[in-house]
């Protein structure tokens, strides 16, 4: 991937919401070739989705978030993927990984209560066939994600004038 | 009490630096933007102040050497022969100073006698001038021209020169014009220097943030420029270090010794933990190809061409700055002073920039602009310049 691009992509996630004009002068490249790059990497799938970084917390809807360790058995010719297929489609499960040490997927999940997602790991996600072991992690609080810190002061420290 | 009886008259004599009045101002008014600062919007990088962290727990608080610790002139030693090519001896010709700052005035107390000119390229830096006074040296400005990139020329530096000038401060990347000096422009210049054979103090404390593909060429890597050579650099732009005060002077041995005898009288050593950060910048830096550095020249970059870019589309006439983090847009076609646009702006639009005539005379008709600003706040500032200037 050339230099570029990736310049592109870090301005993206800083703000992708920032107007092609804006980008195509910061990155001192005609705007029909940063509209281009943006397709591209949008076909080849490198970008994804252009979303908000939400501090859910600071609003009033009821959430609950929870990771979960999970612990499968490996199926044959298939590995972890048809495994893993079966738990991220299910709604509640927003970001799934497959890890490296005591246990085989790691899963965050969300629901509206604490009840509900009880039920979600009671009533769907053990009864899997496959699925050997969880072990259910609450969060409690979130101090930075996808590299935003949640509660970080602001304030420039700086002298207003300065040689 | 009579206080002017006390007061050294030579010393009394040095105007105020004229961003005072500015400051004043902006302090009084906590919503303005401020475009008016010259130090990075980068806090330094955590694993740098991590190291300055660990060393006060490891109780490390006592003085270092005078030179500095050994191992940061090792660091330094090699970082400057690997980005720049300059060799020098970490253990005689490389000192740990209190920022490039202390460089500049140990280098005048070092070189000069009462009556010594030393050529001051403008405009420039604040402390360059008020430098060679308290060095009992005489400043001669250079008034270098937005024509040819404010880049100082060899007609204008043998045009200068008398039977009295000793040395030349040679400012590139330069604040506040963000003008570079290229290595042709860098050539023609030292055969004026070798001809008269003078001494060049070069301060490079921007050296990282130059954004031309060629990058960075330092006069002490010309052939015959080492030895005539007091090379400054320092932590505060690059590393986003300026709180820790951190900087180094380099120079043949001869010079060192001098130099290093002011410091270890007046200043003992610079502060422990700011060298052990500076190293750790270093050490960080050799390992990771100085990722901490790129990211941040990168992130100045964009930002450049964006204020470069809006300046002109204000129809200001604006020279495109390719270092520092500085544009110096011309407002002359305001018909103001560069004093009076700047107040005006900051008193109707709340945004700070400072007059060019705080960086020498010939700064006049022209502001300076620091976007070492965060983005949201400097799409506001332009903003509001841009409906300034239309209103005038």
């Amino acid at each position: 991937m050339q230099n570029l691009q990736i310049e592109l992509l870090e301005l993206l996630q800083q703000d992708c919401r920032m107007p092609l004009e804006k980008l195509s002068v910061m990155l001192g490249v005609p705007m029909a070739d940063v509209g281009a790059m943006m397709d591209d990497m949008e076909k080849q799938g490198v970008i994804l989705r252009y979303s908000p970084v939400i501090n859910w917390d600071k609003t009033d809807r009821e959430r609950v978030e929870a990771m979960i360790e999970v612990r499968v058995t490996p199926q044959r010719g298939e590995g972890f993927d048809a495994i893993a297929k079966r738990i991220y489609r299910f709604d509640e499960v927003k970001t799934v990984y497959l890890m490296s040490g005591a246990y085989d997927l790691l899963l965050l999940v969300e629901a509206h209560t604490l009840k509900e997602l009880g039920y979600f790991v009671s009533t769907k996600l053990s009864v899997l066939e496959t699925v050997t072991g969880t072990a259910t992690h609450f969060v409690l609080k979130r101090y930075k994600s996808d590299g935003i810190i949640f509660e970080d002061e602001k304030t420039d420290k700086r002298l207003a004038v300065n040689p | 009490m009579d206080y002017d009886r006390y007061i050294n008259p030579h010393i009394a004599g040095v105007p105020k630096s004229g961003i005072r009045k500015f400051f004043d101002i902006v302090q009084t008014m906590p919503s303005a933007i401020s475009l008016g600062v010259g130090e990075p919007d980068f806090v330094t990088p955590y694993h740098i102040r991590n190291a300055a962290i660990e060393s006060l727990l490891d109780g490390e608080t006592q003085y270092t050497s005078n030179w500095g610790k050994l191992s940061l002139r090792n660091e330094i030693a090699g970082y400057l022969q690997g980005r720049y090519g300059l060799r020098y001896d970490p253990e005689q010709e490389i000192l740990v100073t209190v920022g490039a700052s202390e460089g500049i005035d140990l280098a005048m107390r070092a070189l000069l006698t009462p009556g010594d000119e030393v050529l001051v390229p403008e405009p420039s830096y604040v402390s360059y001038r008020p430098g060679v006074v308290f060095g009992g040296g005489v400043p001669v400005p250079i008034k270098t021209e937005e024509s040819r990139n404010f880049v100082l020329t060899a007609g204008e530096l043998e045009a200068a020169i008398t039977p009295r000038t000793k040395a030349l401060i040679l400012p590139y990347p330069n604040n506040p014009t963000g003008a570079i000096i290229t290595r042709e422009a860098l050539e023609k210049v030292r055969d004026v220097i070798l001809r008269h054979d003078l001494i060049v103090l070069s301060d490079e404390i921007y050296s990282e943030l130059c954004y031309a593909p060629e990058g960075h060429v330092s006069i002490a890597s010309l052939p015959g420029m080492w030895e005539r050579t007091i090379y400054l650099n320092g932590f505060s732009k690059a590393f986003a270090m300026t709180g820790w005060r951190v900087g180094y002077v380099c120079a043949p041995a001869p010079l060192m010794d001098v130099m290093v005898k002011i410091h270890q009288y007046t200043i003992m050593c610079a502060s422990t933990q700011g060298q052990v950060a500076a190293e750790e910048a270093l050490r960080q830096g050799r390992e990771d190809d100085y990722a901490d550095v790129a990211a941040m020249r990168q992130s100045y970059d964009h930002r450049r061409r964006l204020m470069y870019n809006a300046f002109r589309e204000m129809g200001l006439s604006c020279f495109e700055p390719l270092g520092a983090f500085y544009v110096f847009p011309s407002i002359k076609s305001t018909e103001m002073t560069s004093e009076a646009f700047c107040e005006g702006l900051l008193r109707e639009k709340e945004v700070a920039c400072v007059p060019g005539t705080a960086f020498g005379q010939c700064g006049e008709g022209h502001i300076r602009c620091c976007y070492a600003t965060a983005l949201d706040k400097l799409d506001i500032a332009l903003t509001r310049i841009g409906e300034y200037v239309k209103a005038l």
